[in-house]
């Protein structure tokens, strides 16, 4: 893939990935993901899981507390709707500053040291801010109940004029609901995938690749791996900041949960099942654990008897019983199943995976040839 | 100075639980060079062993005593847990003394646990990049976890210390302070009392037993210890399994502390991660030492003249003497020279 890259290929990439995403109400209509709540969620995750991949797909750097970005950038938008007005743009553009800034902090200790110390560091900063959040902060992100917008707040831009109807953040009278809301998303994850494209193909690019590969060689040419290294994190983590506020222009509340270590987790997850390094995969994985998780979390004992009604009734009982642990409250079970599997028999992900079978088509058809001309000149 | 000393004991019981999960988490990774993200799952089993042994035990037969009558006027039901029916006075004793007596319940099956989970999985990763050594065990402690929580529900599950040790004990009087300024729970006291005991015995395990010997020489080569002939792969394993039971019967013991929920593992493991890193990588002593050292620490941090002066105070402290601890002496309080220092 990275052998036979060229500006025009990329270009080309791009395109195809930019039709994809925005005919996915079209094309994901059939399989029941068509609407626009989960598209959103899609594109924010997408937007989340490249940002990530930019740090642990190209630098090899686990961190485990990037959900804290992600609230830093929530809790940004939602104040930038309660003093400046519901407008999205100024939100995003706090938001990424914002989480920036944080990133830039944490990033700056945490990076001076690697492995699992870094992991670690990483996720005592996020365990730390999320349990700020929660207590001491909670002027700032409103604890447990989590901060939202409120008719009394200035909303300077707005002209401080209380509206009727609920406020939703509106980008020049457009509401950010439904499919506006969509389109909003996945242009921002466009030019979200665009710099990541043009990241993965720089210089730049290269020299996170080669902090991967062996730091200590890097270290040996001349080169200082820490100023790459943190540059990755702080645009990863700004990254994670547009994708928090994207949330919230999609639905103007902030809570403390979005930090927590199981949110970075997931990300992770994300990362991993769809293929940590490549540019689509993080993607593709982030749709893939949304469409399941929104499908098997909708999942009841009833749709479940249904779906195995097929089976003679005494093997339907115990089937619908184990099965019924792995869907509505259980999804997350699935979910831990699922990244051990993806860890333990396809580190690379699900890119690794299809071009594995690419590899296994490609040789079988191959083979049938060479042994069609082995049999030829047999005697 | 009497606040202090209160506070010096209520962290103590803490420190002791943080101090177990670390020194079985410095076990496995001293060995086997695995960083077992699993290990708060680990615990949070043990909890719920003490929690199974209890509920098979209070298993009821209820009988209608046709003299007497409730309020409302229907016959007084009797409930007798079939222990006490078949047993009598050693049943009713076993089941006042469940959580003590559930350790034994808890040793096979932690064992088991344990040898399953090295064999079965982490066996594989030895010599996988760390990174997938945390994805992987991450995974199955979100499956533990899952499962618990489809077995036993999500609401915390309290049980009960010993009638015996129920009560509190007011330490300061003994120290020569006013009763009743100094009170500590007894049942505290037995942990802090059982901590000391297993890590004391982990310890000698490791000093004194022939067993220990190889393991502690497997530990600092392993690959000469190889060459002399010694399966240290099947030891190792042992020592994994041993580090479960320790997590284990910690576990066992702080239900009564602390009421099980399906999560208490996780909130455990971040902190003692955090511990193991304070200790440094791969010491023993350092892990016990830290523990109660971040315990004692916490509960500090938690007085409210502290919280006065620095608000919130008590939710960062750890992870604070974490990060200052890696960027000052990145091998931690007791770290050997060059092991995992960068």
């Amino acid at each position: 893939m990275f052998t036979k890259t060229s500006p025009a290929l990329d270009l080309v990439y791009f395109l195809v990935f930019a039709a994809a995403v925005l005919t996915m109400p079209i094309w994901l209509a059939p399989i029941g993901a068509g609407y626009p709540d989960l598209l959103q969620k899609f594109a924010i995750f997408g937007l989340f899981a490249t940002g990530f991949n930019i740090l642990f797909g190209l630098t090899g750097y686990l961190s485990f507390g990037h959900a804290a970005f992600l609230g830093v950038g929530s809790y940004t938008a939602v104040w930038s709707f309660k003093l400046l007005g519901m407008n999205p743009i100024p939100a995003a553009v706090l938001a990424v500053v914002a989480s920036g800034v944080f990133a830039l902090a944490i990033g700056y200790v945490s990076l001076r040291r690697s492995g699992i110390y870094f992991s670690i560091l990483t996720l005592a900063f996020a365990q730390m801010s999320y349990n700020l959040a929660y207590s001491v902060l909670t002027p700032i992100t409103n604890g447990e109940t989590g901060l939202r917008v409120l008719e009394s707040d200035p909303r300077i831009l707005d002209g401080g004029g209380a509206t009727d109807g609920p406020l939703i953040s509106n980008l020049f009278g457009i509401e950010m609901t439904g499919y506006a809301g969509f389109y909003f998303c996945a242009v921002v994850l466009l030019i979200g995938f665009f710099i990541a494209q043009r990241i993965f193909r720089s210089p730049f690019g290269i020299m996170l690749r080669a902090v991967k590969t062996n730091q200590n060689r890097m270290t040996y040419t001349g080169l200082n791996p820490r100023p790459y290294t943190l540059a990755a994190f702080v645009i990863s983590g700004m990254y994670a900041g547009l994708a928090g506020a994207l949330m919230c222009i999609t639905d103007p509340l902030a809570g403390a949960e979005r930090m927590q270590w199981t949110a970075s987790g997931e990300v992770v997850l994300m990362t991993i099942l769809g293929g940590a390094g490549t540019l689509l995969g993080p993607i593709f994985g982030a749709a893939l654990i949304k469409y399941f998780e929104n499908i098997f979390s909708a999942f009841n004992e009833q749709t479940l008897h249904e779906i195995f009604g097929f089976l003679p009734d005494f093997l339907e009982a115990p089937v619908v019983a184990v099965s019924g642990l792995f869907v509505g409250e259980g999804w997350h079970l699935t979910l831990g199943v699922l990244f051990m599997l993806i860890v333990i028999f396809l580190p690379g992900g699900l890119m690794e995976g299809f071009a594995r079978i690419g590899r296994v088509l490609k040789r079988s058809s191959n083979k049938s040839e060479k042994s069609g001309s082995a049999t030829a000149p047999a005697e | 100075m009497d606040v202090i000393l209160l506070q010096l004991l209520n962290g103590l019981d803490k420190g002791g639980a943080y101090a177990l999960i670390a020194l079985g988490l410095t076990l496995i990774f001293g060995t086997l060079g695995v960083v077992n993200f699993a290990h708060g799952a680990l615990f949070m089993l043990g909890a719920f062993c003490a929690v199974t042994f209890n509920k098979f035990l209070s298993l009821e037969i209820v009988t209608t005593d046709p003299t007497k009558t409730t309020a409302w006027g229907s016959p007084l039901e009797i409930r007798t847990p079939y222990i006490e029916v078949y047993f009598g006075d050693f049943g009713a004793w076993v089941l006042n003394y469940s959580v003590p007596v559930s350790i034994l319940f808890a040793i096979p099956v932690m064992l088991l646990v344990g040898f399953i989970m090295e064999r079965g999985l982490i066996k594989h990763f030895y010599n996988r990049a760390h990174a997938d050594q945390i994805l992987v065990t991450f995974g199955l402690a979100i499956v533990i976890q899952e499962v618990i929580k489809s077995m036993f529900g999500a609401n915390p599950i309290p049980q009960s210390a010993p009638e015996l040790v129920r009560g509190a004990a007011d330490v300061g009087a003994v120290f020569g302070y006013d009763p009743g300024i100094i009170v500590y729970p007894y049942w505290r006291m037995v942990y802090l009392g059982f901590a000391a005991a297993v890590i004391g015995a982990v310890f000698a395990f490791l000093q004194f037993t022939t067993f220990g010997m190889v393991v502690r020489a497997g530990m600092a080569d392993r690959d000469t210890v190889g060459l002399l002939g010694i399966n240290i792969q099947r030891r190792f394993t042992v020592v994994f399994a041993i580090a479960a039971v320790v997590a284990g019967v910690a576990g066992v013991m702080y239900t009564p502390i602390l009421p099980p929920d399906y999560h208490m593992g996780m909130d455990f493991l971040v902190l003692s991660f955090v511990v193991v890193v304070v200790g440094g990588m791969g010491s023993l002593p350092g892990a016990v030492a830290a523990g109660f050292l971040l315990g004692i620490l916490q509960s500090f941090a938690s007085m409210n003249e502290v919280k006065a002066v620095l608000p919130g105070i008590d939710q960062i402290i750890i992870y604070l003497v974490a990060v200052v601890i890696l960027l000052v002496r990145p091998r931690g309080l007791m770290g050997r020279k060059g092991v995992m220092e960068n």
